[in-house]
């Protein structure tokens, strides 16, 4: 695993990727060739893994991604790991589709982590489908060919005459049929075809692909069956904790280990001085015991005191300060500039500027982080709920000093991961005090450890300047972010903004610009990183120009965006102005934009272009003194054709009511370098009573398909504070609604 | 000796500490681990179970208080392969994403609807407003809810 790789994941998590870029990342893999296809989309060629019984006579496997047995039963492999956004359900319908496989027969199973075999494997920046798409398509349409190839040998008939139907091949003028697994033995003694040569199903044949598919792995969910990594269990397993210092960075200058080995159930206590590297190891004592809670329990005899000398001090109220007083001016570095946004701002018919800030995050997953290790022999092997098995593998080689192939990692299904399991910190935590002890251990973080241990959502600052000329057109924009750096040059993960970012490119007289103030706060990706905030403060900003100039926001918004283009040239993963307009109207028109509301009653429209979905929201609410209630949110998403149309929704809404817990009421403090809130009571998730009517639109589109895991989230806030806004007057421009002394109904 | 009776079987935990929350003690000691750990302090409900057919948070319930109870997990929520139309409608519906909250979902949702067979969105709001799903299938969960409840078996 190279650096190189960490480099290409982390350009997918912190921006779009530009067709160059996952061809840079596919590049890597021995069986994969991607190139920007004339047009849009990625087109690859490649030569697909073989698997693993290929030469198994009892079972036909062309690839790694599928397999039939001579007793019928068909298996396909989900390579990506399952973290709710449902990809194990769309990989299998994938492969069903070309397969041309009984839907109601098949197995999806979870891969091994092996990229030599799979390519890169991770659940992130909303890529599974997207990269994917075209080589599971042909993994199951290659299984189809042969498995023809074989009947129809059988029968001494052209293959030509064959075509196949739920897991059958049914030769045409006869009637004929023959079941897959029935012909598994001798379709694999057959010459695999290359990939690129195997016929792909047009979207009219397809069965599976856009149907509504319940989970694969829902009856194992409703009945309580082990799926998670919290439910590993293995014999003799110890079970362990791991305190490190509330303000990161910090060192053990003394613990009472004697006391807290003295406790019941507890059978050791030790300090680990770690690597120093908080995406790895940082200095902590592990305690291991012969239950969860004996652990548990024995944390509170614990009592240590900590060397914070080089250790994190920020404090959020001091930022806040800081970022006002920067939003005066213009920033420490220019990210674009063209004409002239000053004069056009001077001499606009209507200007604004506003101030717009949203804080730190926490990802909270509802499985708090967890990992099951047993070293033994010079080899380890985990158990471990990661979005990034393969960089997981590299991270505990690297920890421990033993080779990749002395790593084994078992991908188990995850819950919940919104960017946190990118960063395996607590894997090589699990994998140090295995080693150490020496023996099998589990170890379980504690609500509070996962909230004051994470990598957090950055906090960030928009100075944002706007004109609209006499024509009542955006004319000047400026937007001066200021966010975070921890290396002093470079901003955080999600803490950036780019020269394309909407509406730069659009508005003839721009600047963008940015100041980086210093963190030790660790940061990271949180669904739709950046995107998360800056569709807030533009969307919101832009809603607040057309009032000033009198005109219809959605009006004022279509106009910007203007004839239908690609934003980048030659970059399909790029804004479409076309694209966006549609979703625009789309969702505009199915809530009802321009009808007749009641006084407290008011619309709000956002659109935000992320991870190449197009996607407009409108918010209907109702607001009464300053409590909101949200009726109802609209969805148009455009995201190229749908895989699962259930799961599809499902992330709309879901990522709808993920933004809306965000907006209304989350915000971590940081005072002395610690998280100041511990748990759900001083972090409020959104609960079932203010969950708003979530409609979803597709629009009907042949565009290459796109991940929907994030890009259906950025929208809402803008959309609700500016339905809030509509309905009351109220501007909300620091989030959460909270802060603004809003609140949800 | 602390004895527990969880889906109708009785588990001997031996001389276990009668502290450990009644969510440990299905989890490490009886195996059974459909029973969820997200907060410890009784704020997501990912640890519903059934004491005495009232829905409870198995994270903040010693063991001791269980004893001499019939404890209900997800796992006793069937009837042997028989789904109770909860989990059907469940199915049915795709409501899970990562399905996490989900089990703890489900067992709040089985006590509402033995004491209220036909629940108004408002009865359904109010018994699930203490289960947290971080993935915010909340709208999918109401309407399965109301499904099970119009199949009349719940």
């Amino acid at each position: 695993m190279s650096a190189h790789y960490t480099d290409t994941l982390a350009a997918f998590l912190d921006e779009l990727p530009s067709p160059e870029k996952p061809a840079t990342d596919l590049s890597r893999r021995t069986f994969l060739q991607a190139s920007a296809a004339v047009g849009g989309g990625l087109m690859l060629s490649f030569a697909l893994p073989r698997g693993a019984s290929a030469n198994n006579a009892d079972a036909f496997a062309p690839n790694a991604y599928l397999r039939i047995g001579t007793d019928n039963k068909i298996t396909l492999v989900s390579k990506n790991p399952e973290i709710g956004q449902g990809i194990k359900t769309a990989f299998g319908m994938i492969l069903a589709e070309e397969l041309d496989a009984d839907w109601s027969t098949v197995t999806v199973e979870q891969a091994a982590t092996d990229e030599a075999t799979y390519g890169s494997q991770f659940a992130g920046g909303s890529m599974s489908v997207r990269l994917n798409w075209d080589t599971l398509r042909r993994a199951g349409a290659t299984g189809r060919v042969l498995l023809v190839a074989a009947a129809a040998d059988r029968w001494g008939v052209d293959a030509n005459s064959c075509n196949t139907e739920s897991s059958f091949v049914v030769h045409t003028d006869s009637g004929r049929k023959l079941a897959y697994g029935d012909v598994a033995a001798l379709a694999a003694t057959f010459p695999i075809p290359a990939p690129e040569s195997v016929p792909l199903k047009q979207p009219d044949q397809y069965h599976l692909l856009g149907e509504r598919i319940t989970g694969v792995d829902n009856h194992a969910l409703v009945t309580g069956q082990p799926l998670f990594g919290i439910d590993k269990a293995i014999d003799n397993a110890r079970y362990a904790t791991y305190v490190k210092c509330p303000a990161t960075g910090g060192r053990i200058k003394t613990a009472n280990l004697d006391a807290v080995k003295a406790v019941d159930g507890v059978i050791d206590a030790f300090v680990l001085e770690g690597n120093n590297n908080v995406q790895q190891l940082m200095p902590g004592i592990a305690i291991v015991a012969d239950s969860t809670w004996s652990a548990i329990k024995a944390r509170r005899a614990l009592e240590v005191e900590w060397d914070e000398t080089d250790a994190c001090c920020d404090d959020s109220e001091s930022f806040e300060r800081e970022a006002q007083a920067l939003s005066q001016r213009h920033g420490d570095t220019e990210i674009v500039r063209r004409g002239n946004s000053q004069r056009a701002i001077a001499n606009a018919a209507v200007r604004l500027e506003a101030f717009y800030s949203y804080p730190f995050l926490s990802h909270a997953p509802l499985e708090p982080q967890n990992c099951t290790a047993w070293y033994r022999d010079g080899q380890i092997e985990l158990w471990a709920p990661t979005q990034t098995p393969g960089r997981g593998l590299s991270n505990v080689a690297e920890l421990l000093g033993l080779d990749e192939s002395q790593v084994t990692i078992h991908q188990t299904r995850i819950g919940g991961g919104f960017g946190r399991r990118l960063i395996n910190d607590w894997m090589c935590e699990a994998a140090a005090i295995s080693k150490h002890s020496g023996l099998p251990i589990k170890l379980q973080w504690t609500r509070e450890d996962d909230m004051a241990h994470d990598f957090y959502r950055v906090a960030g600052f928009h100075s944002l300047k706007g004109a609209v000329d006499s024509a009542g057109k955006l004319s000047g924009w400026e937007d001066h972010l200021i966010s975070f750096s921890s290396d002093g040059d470079r901003p955080v993960s999600g803490g950036g903004i780019r020269a394309t970012e909407f509406p730069a490119p659009l508005v003839d007289n721009t600047r963008i610009t940015q100041t980086l103030m210093p963190l030790k706060v660790p940061t990271g990706p949180w669904r739709a990183p950046g995107s998360n905030g800056i569709a807030f403060a533009v969307q919101s900003f832009i809603q607040e120009l057309a009032t000033a100039a009198n005109r219809d926001h959605l009006e004022f918004l279509l106009e910007i965006m203007g004839e239908p283009r690609w934003l980048e040239s030659g970059n399909a993963g790029a804004l479409h102005t076309g694209r966006a307009a549609g979703v625009i109207r789309h969702a505009a028109q199915a809530a009802g934009w321009g009808r007749e509301l009641p006084a407290n009653k008011g619309l709000g429209l956002a659109f935000h272009f992320s991870h190449a979905g197009h996607i407009a929201e409108v918010a209907e609410v109702t607001v009464n003194e300053k409590t909101v209630t949200i009726d109802r949110v609209t969805v148009a998403a455009d995201v190229g054709p749908i895989v699962n149309l259930s799961g599809a929704e499902s992330q709309c809404q879901g990522a709808v009511i993920d933004g809306i817990s965000a907006m209304a009421g989350q915000k971590l403090n940081v005072s002395k370098g610690r998280i100041q809130e511990a748990n759900f009571h001083q972090y409020p998730m959104l609960r079932m009573p203010q969950a708003p009517q979530v409609d979803v639109h597709f629009i009907d589109s042949d565009y290459p398909p796109s991940g929907l895991g994030e890009p259906a989230l950025p929208p809402v806030a803008p959309a609700v504070c500016n339905a809030i806004f509509a309905a009351s007057g109220i501007r909300i421009r620091e989030l959460p609604l909270l802060s603004s002394g809003v609140r949800l109904a | 000796m602390t004895t527990i009776s969880v889906n109708g079987t009785q588990h001997d935990l031996g001389d276990i500490d009668e502290t450990m929350p009644l969510l440990w003690a299905l989890r490490d000691r009886i195996g059974l681990v459909g029973t969820k750990f997200g907060c410890g302090i009784a704020q997501c409900g990912a640890c519903t179970v059934h004491l005495d057919g009232t829905a409870i948070r198995s994270c903040s319930t010693p063991v001791s208080a269980a004893q001499g109870r019939q404890i209900t997990t997800i796992e006793g929520l069937a009837d042997g392969e028989r789904l109770h139309p909860l989990q059907q409608a469940w199915i049915d519906h795709d409501v899970p994403q990562c399905g996490y909250c989900q089990s703890g979902q489900i067992m709040s949702a089985a006590a509402l609807l033995a004491e209220t067979p036909n629940p108004t969105d408002a009865d359904i709001d109010r018994a699930m407003s203490g289960n947290i799903c971080r993935c915010g299938t909340y709208l999918r969960i109401r309407a399965a809810i109301h499904t099970a409840a119009k199949s009349g078996k719940a």
